[in-house]
């Protein structure tokens, strides 16, 4: 029979416990504490309005929230990732051991990615990939906890090829830079191209970022194939476009590419881009009100025009705050979390997609054509493309 | 392959070799004369680009800025030569690999701050942006003969300054014996600091006419420096005739290789140099 004596003291020591910090601020952090975003993003070099881009995009969808995930506050932190694939899981270790962030939201570059990769396996981090399309991260090494919101490298050209052929090019030259991405875009291309019964002609390619593209140029002229496919991106991008124009291609052999191909380089490329097709998962010209009301939103809060990089970070805060608001803003509850945003419908400015099961996009990859320095929509070139997710196995 | 076909192929070979030999010359005269490995010859080269892409942004004129961009880097050359090079002369190999694998860092990150990080292109002159029209399909820029021009005008210059002038024979005797020219009263000093800064100035033209063709971006002196080394090695090291064939060998494995071995292009340059440094292990001109 306890005495009144025991069980004064017992009291007293699950009090002093409480107060003393063992057993209460897990409680507390769990339920009002603030969620911690981790952005590993790129701040510096080539990339770095890339990076700039998708933090506006993501933070305007959690501002459009009261900027509140699941009725919790937010802090956030930052890492600028160079864009170099060495301090990789250095810069990711950072955000998840030093700064104990609840999402790792990261990255553009798709080697810098692999470095996420691995730390978002071992820690088990909630990890939203908000552009690299590196392959691995939703096939071979994909994970319950990694979620991508962007592409995968060979979706936008596995739309292309079939676009080709109906548009009567049944002779192609592929052309690319020799790397993952390039690798990457060209499985697709070939893949749905072949399919759709077409014959690529030559395969050719320069190591990444070579930009002397005038001995492939000729070798093009040489060929006369129906059309010309591509990958390339960024300055690179912009060289080739006007060098393809330079060399007396542009009117005899069509071009086509890659959406990243015409991507925030049509100032530049100037008229050499004109009538260039592409295909992509956004055009800035999508006639939607859901995409007028975005670009608005956007230009009003950033005094600068979005782009399809703002647009991936965007839906990566609208993914998050579905996910978010299903557990109440308990981020802990993994399994609940994970379920949601498998589940997810995301209405974007890009069209509504949704997860595939080994959590890269479902989407319409929409077929554009460069018109007065601008990517006018002129169809679908596939809808609800999925990536073949292959070798993905969920533990 | 056609024979218009091959014939622009080898025009593209011939144009990619003779830029390389820009580069090489002055890389292999600095090692041949003043005995200075130089690990930051491709970052002079870069320094021409963005003076062009400065320059001629500024001048409204690619010719005006190369002519100024030359000059400007010359006096570079001199700067340099005199604040660091000659104090490196009489060391070893080692400590001058790390003082220009060091510069190439430095000069990487003021490149940065003072141009930022972003790929540039130069637009080309009006009146060398024309295409010759060859067959139906086939064209040549009028540009990439420019360059050849240019390229074949300094190769010229330079074998006459070399074989044919009072200052070519003070600058030979001085690469074959040092001890010997100073006591016959040839200023070697000033001689190293010349021949520094005239490898210098054909590195930054290099890039600046390459500069529209090759755009301007980070770290481009670095991939350019590797080839360099190719032609020098393969060439002979310290031989500027060497340098020339060598860069001509090399422009043809690489343009060919790249459109009919599309899979291997990247290594042929490679095997290139392991086959002629087996058959001839000092290079093909050996001095």
């Amino acid at each position: 029979m306890p005495t009144r004596r025991l069980v004064l003291t017992r009291s007293a020591a699950v009090m002093g416990t409480a107060c003393s910090g063992l057993l209460l601020p897990e409680l507390v952090r769990a339920q009002s504490g603030k969620v911690r975003v981790g952005f590993m993003l790129p701040y510096t070099g080539t990339f770095s309005q890339l990076g700039v881009a998708i933090e506006n995009g993501f933070r305007m969808a959690i501002n459009e929230q009261g900027g509140k995930l699941g009725g919790r506050e937010i802090e956030y932190f930052k890492v600028d990732d160079e864009s170099e694939p060495s301090k990789g899981i250095e810069n990711a270790s950072k955000l998840v051991q030093r700064d104990k962030v609840d999402v790792l939201v990261g990255t553009v570059h798709s080697g810098v990615q692999m470095g996420i990769q691995k730390v978002a396996r071992d820690s088990g981090v909630l990890c939203l990939i908000p552009n690299a399309g590196v392959h691995a991260a939703t096939r071979a090494l994909c994970a319950p906890n990694v979620f991508r919101t962007s592409f995968s490298n060979s979706q936008p050209t596995r739309a292309l090829g079939q676009a080709m052929v109906a548009r009567g090019h049944k002779k192609a030259v592929w052309i690319t830079w020799k790397y993952a991405a390039g690798d990457e875009a060209f499985e697709g291309f070939k893949e749905s191209y072949t399919a759709a019964g077409g014959t690529i002609v030559k395969e050719l390619g320069l190591p990444f970022p070579n930009v002397e593209f005038q001995a492939l140029l000729t070798e093009i002229a040489a060929l006369k194939p129906d059309a010309v496919a591509c990958f390339f991106a960024g300055g690179g991008a912009a060289k080739f476009i006007r060098d393809y124009a330079a060399a007396g291609l542009k009117g005899k052999i069509p071009l086509y590419g890659s959406g990243f191909l015409t991507e925030g380089v049509l100032d530049a490329a100037g008229p050499a881009a004109e009538g260039i097709v592409t295909t992509m998962h956004y055009s800035d010209s999508l006639d939607t009100p859901r995409n007028k009301k975005f670009r608005l939103d956007y230009v009003k809060a950033f005094r600068s025009q979005p782009d399809v990089y703002a647009v991936q970070g965007y839906d990566t805060g609208l993914l998050l705050i579905q996910g978010a608001n299903a557990v109440k803003g308990d981020l802990g509850a993994k399994p609940a979390l994970y379920k949601a945003m498998e589940g997810a419908t995301i209405d974007s400015p890009r069209g509504k997609w949704t997860m595939s099961k080994a959590h890269n996009p479902v989407q319409d990859i929409y077929l554009r054509v460069v018109e007065n320095k601008e990517n006018k929509v002129i169809g679908i070139a596939a809808k609800a493309l999925s990536d073949s997710g292959l070798g993905c196995k969920m533990a | 392959m056609d024979l218009a076909n091959f014939f622009i192929q080898l025009l593209n070979s011939v144009q990619y070799g003779l830029l390389l030999f820009m580069l090489a010359a002055g890389l292999t005269l600095i090692f041949g004369i003043m005995g200075v490995v130089n690990l930051a010859h491709g970052s002079f080269y870069m320094l021409g680009a963005y003076l062009a892409w400065s320059l001629s942004a500024l001048f409204g004129s690619l010719s005006l800025a190369i002519i100024g961009g030359a000059a400007l880097s010359v006096l570079f050359g001199l700067a340099l030569e005199w604040l660091l090079f000659r104090h490196f002369y009489e060391r070893d190999h080692l400590d001058q690999v790390l003082l220009t694998f060091g510069l190439i860092y430095i000069f990487e990150e003021l490149r940065s701050i003072l141009w930022g990080d972003d790929v540039h292109g130069v637009p080309i002159p009006e009146l060398l942006s024309a295409s010759i029209p060859l067959t139906d399909n086939l064209s040549y820029p009028v540009y990439r003969l420019f360059m050849s021009g240019v390229c074949l005008a300094l190769a010229a210059g330079l074998y006459f300054l070399i074989s044919k002038t009072r200052l070519g024979m003070k600058i030979r005797a001085g690469a074959f014996n040092r001890d010997m020219a100073e006591a016959l009263g040839v200023n070697i000093k000033l001689i190293h600091a010349v021949v520094f800064a005239l490898g210098v100035g054909l590195a930054a033209v290099a890039g600046m006419v390459a500069a529209p063709v090759a755009s301007v971006y980070p770290n481009m002196g670095s991939q350019v420096l590797i080839m360099c080394f190719v032609v020098v090695v393969i060439g002979g090291i310290g031989s500027v005739r060497g340098a020339l064939i060598a860069a001509l060998l090399v422009g043809l494995v690489d343009t060919f290789g790249k459109v009919l071995l599309p899979q291997v292009a990247g290594m042929l340059v490679y095997i290139l140099m392991a086959a002629v440094l087996l058959y001839k292990p000092e290079g093909l001109f050996k001095q």
